[in-house]
């Protein structure tokens, strides 16, 4: 295996064409995913990374085509697996640069399970979840992100199920970075993916996708200019968490819920605020604010450090040879007991 | 290595060869006495071959039916191939093993069980109404009933160190020192191996050992025992250094060995199912080989992670038994779309679904060959003895990076678990492995160019500049790989995907004829059956008449000849513990009017079924079920059985 050198002094110069490569790019016109692309794109290319040491991981559905239109190393796996596939790209070669790319079906449906593992064994690949809230590759079923009472092809008289949170659902499976971004704050999302990128361990993202074609406006109550400020929460770290137009609003803790509260009323002052610590170890509080939807929390919700996965295991590899020498084929073919015969 | 004759002993009879069974509660510590007097009965020099048989439950309750655990080992002074059909000797710790067991055991066999579970509720638990120690129900057997437990508790009575549960779990070290007696074994390899194992516990150490030595000396002082006095000389076999080695052991080195000699990294990807974790906890021990063993969430994760190492360079192997094999076939399938060089290990078991975890069967062949969505030809290869798993491990690697194809390699419980003795091969005879990795040459990459040879496409590994590359589960224009949707290329990935793994045809020996190149019958198998065949084969031979024997190690592509061999008889007989798929491929591919001869019973073939259903076409009679009187079972006469 070519091993692999990148360190920060030697940090090459490459630009977003570098990273392009020479496919087609073939989503509907007005898909969120153009906007994701270009974003991700010219972060690869300040990471000063070479090339060939990415490779982009997918599972299946329309963000999974991602890794075609990028000119590195790829794997377009099948349905819901692209994190245990990755799991295995990752662990024989430590040194990769590895990126997840999913959706809502692919993740949170198929690939639950796969997600949830990758999560919590802390592998240091970074997981880009396109959230649409529906299936569109297979032309518009309810996905499991989509709301309760979801009207589409397959739910014709609307989803029955709880839909489940990604970001909640990230935090819960102990992932040491997580955040959440939408498709059109594009500098937002790219200062998100360059933390991502520079976390040691696994990274979460849910990108808020819009799908112009089956789930139009998917998050038009969150993400429309007109009432943006007041339904997001950017999250600084250290800072209180204040939003809304004229920055005049802010969330208080009440118990064990988040409120929302307009300062000033009330004798509320800056003080009241809950202030964000995304290094915070216990992940209540994050969970907490990943529940809220009016306004909707956006940001990095939490960056602990903690040993990598697949430095552990290798770090397994290294002790064992130091404890016990490199591995002798011919001692380990004869085992404990031997006899000759003559 | 013979000891001389123990004291007291006038002449100890010599035999060419014996079957052995032991058997007991879970708890009994049946498994170890086993593995114990296999090692020491290799080492002696004997020729063996082992057959533990597990219960299904964790810990059925003690004392019942279908807790017990047996281990059977059939050694001689000559070549052998199978555990033996019949014990001439039974160790049995309790009544239900004595149930379990005893109409096995060989008219006038040697019969030795402990007496202190023979009470009313233990004889209840195994359904005996009366003590067959003292009736007259076993006296077709050279009975030794013996108060072992008792004994053990006695020789132990001194040591401070140890409860008297502990000293009572050593009881089975007392029946194996009675064991070694009667065979006249050195007790030098257990009392190490009992030093070694219980290093951290030096009063255990001693209690076991304390035991095995009672026991011995008990069979010395006791004039009964004189009469079973045997001595079996060590089989003349190739000089060498020699091990024993059970199937999953030799599995898991060979993987090993084909890393170091492939000089790639080995990667382990596997999810616990009996029978086939043991290849993973052995793996997990040799880190210092660089190996990387990864315990996934899942069989479709640990499928999954493995075609993700092989795209990273690395030797990527996943282990499995048949459930776990049907949740790999969707990432399998990846592996062959995008022509991704992967071994999949299922060590097979009894099937379908859950079925007989614990026993052995060869009913995923079809499954193996077919099992997949879409056109997905692998590689397959089935090795045919313990020891064998060594060389076809690497065998199994080496097709699979030569030809850039996922390789399945079938063993199954009998030969996962069954152990013989192994001659150790020098490093240099075992097989090259070369592999090279692709390198930018100035010219555009295509990683869907073919060598010309082998079809098999470049092994381009991310972190190699200038062949950056997307490959994926839709298909791939030729060449290029980029995805296409062109109906004549979709045509002709699928005919080179297939034409790729045929090809492996020239890289792989023929099929040769053991036995009578001119018998009129040829008996084929493949697997694990090719013991009891030999053995057979053997027997037919040496009443005189002709029978030819050959064993496919390679199913699929079959080897070149294997046509040609076929048409050579009159009469093609297959031994399978299926319902006939092996029978069934040789059908369809090459018209041969096999005939099959099958069991499902969740046990390996005896020697003397095949024999039956040999001799049976021979005099053109119709094969019987093994081990019954009836028909053989098929979908149309099972009613009438
Ligand atoms: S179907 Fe929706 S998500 Fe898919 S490419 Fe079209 S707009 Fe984008």
């Amino acid at each position: 295996m070519p091993a692999i050198t990148a360190s920060k002094a030697e940090k090459q110069k490459f630009t977003k064409a570098d990273f392009q490569s020479n496919q087609e790019v073939r989503w509907c016109p007005g898909c969120g995913d153009y906007a994701i692309l270009t974003g991700a794109l010219q972060v690869f290319a300040g990471l000063g990374i070479p090339r060939e040491n990415f490779v982009m991981v997918s599972g299946i559905g329309c963000s999974s085509r991602f890794p075609y239109y990028v000119n590195t190393y790829g794997f377009h796996t099948i349905h819901g697996r692209a994190p245990a596939v990755a799991t295995g790209v990752k662990l024989a070669n430590p040194e990769l640069q590895v990126w997840v790319i999913t959706g809502d079906g692919d993740g949170m449906s198929i690939g639950g399970n796969h997600l949830m593992h990758a999560l919590r064994r802390n592998l240091d690949i970074k997981i880009l979840m396109f959230n649409n809230r529906i299936y569109g590759l297979t032309k518009g079923q309810y996905s499991p992100t989509s709301e309760y009472g979801k009207v589409t092809k397959s739910t014709p008289f609307g989803s029955v199920d709880q839909p489940v949170n990604p970001v909640s659902f990230a935090l819960a499976s102990e992932a040491t970075f997580v955040a959440r971004t939408a498709d059109i704050y594009l500098p937002h999302l790219q200062s998100v993916l360059n933390r991502a990128a520079e976390h040691k361990g696994v990274a979460f993202i849910e990108i808020l996708q819009n799908c112009v074609i089956f789930n139009d406006g998917a998050f038009k109550d969150v993400t429309e200019r007109s009432i943006r400020d007041d339904e997001n929460v950017l999250l600084e770290d250290g800072k209180p968490m204040i939003f809304g137009k004229g920055r005049k609003k802010g969330l208080r803790l009440k118990g064990l819920s988040v409120e929302s509260v307009e300062l000033g009323q009330d004798g509320v002052t800056e003080k009241d605020l809950l202030v964000h610590d995304q290094r915070a170890e216990d992940q209540t509080l994050a969970y907490m604010l990943s529940r809220l939807d009016h306004p909707t929390v956006m940001g990095i919700f939490r960056d602990v450090t903690r040993p990598s996965f697949e430095r552990r295991a290798h770090e397994q590899v290294q002790n064992a040879k130091e404890r016990y020498g490199e591995g002798d084929l011919l001692d380990l073919i004869r085992g404990k007991e031997t006899w000759t015969i003559k | 290595m013979q000891k001389p004759l123990a004291p007291g002993v006038q002449e100890r009879k010599r035999l060419e060869h014996v079957t052995v069974r032991f058997a007991g509660d879970s708890g009994d510590g049946v498994q170890i006495t086993g593995d114990q007097f296999t090692n020491t009965t290799a080492i002696a020099g004997n020729d063996l071959a082992t057959l533990p048989d597990y219960p299904a439950e964790i810990r059925a309750p003690a004392g019942t039916l279908p807790g017990v655990s047996g281990f059977q080992i059939q050694f001689a002074a000559t070549d052998i191939y199978t555990p033996g059909d019949q014990p001439d000797v039974l160790v049995a710790f309790n009544p239900a093993a004595l149930k379990v067991h005893v109409n096995d055991l060989v008219q006038n066999g040697v019969l030795i069980v402990d007496t202190k579970k023979f009470d009313k509720i233990n004889m209840a638990k195994a359904g005996y109404a009366t003590n067959p120690l003292e009736d007259s129900s076993l006296s077709n057997y050279r009975l030794f009933s013996e108060p072992i437990t008792d004994m053990t508790m006695r020789s132990l009575q001194g040591l401070e160190s140890v409860s008297a549960r502990e000293k009572e779990r050593c009881k089975n070290f007392f029946a194996l020192g009675m064991a070694y007696w009667i065979f006249n074994r050195d007790l030098g390899p257990s009392l190490r191996w009992i030093q070694d194992k219980f290093k951290k516990s030096p009063g255990i150490a001693e209690a076991c050992q304390t035991a095995l030595k009672a026991g011995y000396n008990y069979c010395d002082m006791t004039d009964a025992f004189q009469a079973v006095a045997y001595e079996i000389p060590a089989a003349p076999t190739k000089p060498g250094l020699y091990r024993n080695i059970s199937g999953n052991q030799a599995l898991a080195t060979g993987l090993v060995a084909a890393s170091v000699r492939s000089g790639l990294k080995l990667f382990y990807g596997a999810y616990p199912i009996t029978p086939a974790s043991d290849i993973l906890h052995e793996l997990a021990k040799h880190k210092n080989f660089g190996v990387i063993t990864f315990q996934a969430e899942d069989e479709i994760a640990a499928m999954a992670a493995v075609v993700g190492a092989a795209f990273s360079g690395a030797l990527s192997v996943a282990g499995t038994a048949g459930p776990g094999l049907a949740l790999k076939s969707e990432a399998m399938s990846l592996a062959i779309m995008t022509e991704l060089p992967v071994v999949v290990i299922d060590v097979q078991r009894g099937g379908p679904s859950t079925g007989l975890p614990t026993k052995t069967e060869q009913a995923d062949l079809l499954f193996a060959m077919y099992g997949r969505h879409g056109e997905s030809p692998v590689a397959i290869l089935a090795p045919a003895t313990p020891a064998e798993n060594f060389l076809f491990a690497i065998e199994a690697c080496r097709l699979a990076v030569r030809h850039m194809t996922p390789v399945i390699l079938l063993s199954d419980g009998y030969l996962a678990n069954g152990s013989e003795p192994w001659r150790i091969p020098e490093l240099s005879e075992l097989p090259e492995m070369k592999t090279e990795f692709a390198h930018a040459n100035g010219k555009e990459f295509m990683p869907y160019a073919r060598d010309e040879k082998t079809l098999s496409r470049p092994w381009a590994v991310p972190g190699t500049p200038g062949l950056e590359h997307r490959i994926g589960g839709l298909e791939s224009r030729e060449l290029t790989g980029d995805v296409s949707y062109d109906p004549h290329n979709h045509e002709r990935m699928c005919v080179l995907r297939a034409a790729k793994v045929a090809r492996i045809a020239e890289d792989i020996p023929p099929l040769e004829v053991m036995g009578d190149e001119d018998a009129e019958v040829l008996v084929i198998g493949w697997g694990s059956t090719y013991g009891a065949i030999r053995s057979a084969c053997r027997r037919v031979q040496e009443a005189g008449r002709k029978v030819a024997q050959a064993h496919l190690r390679y199913l699929n592509p079959l080897p070149r000849n294997t046509e040609q061999v076929l048409k050579r008889y009159k009469k093609v007989i297959c031994p399978e513990i299926n319902l006939g798929q092996l029978s069934h491929l040789l059908r369809g591919r090459f018209l041969v009017d096999v005939i099959p001869l099958n069991k499902m019973q969740g046990s390996p073939f005896t020697g003397r079924e095949v024999l039956e259903g040999i001799e049976a076409v021979m005099e053109g009679r119709p094969v019987r079920q093994p081990g019954s009187d009836r028909p053989f079972l098929t979908t149309s006469n099972y009613s009438e059985g």
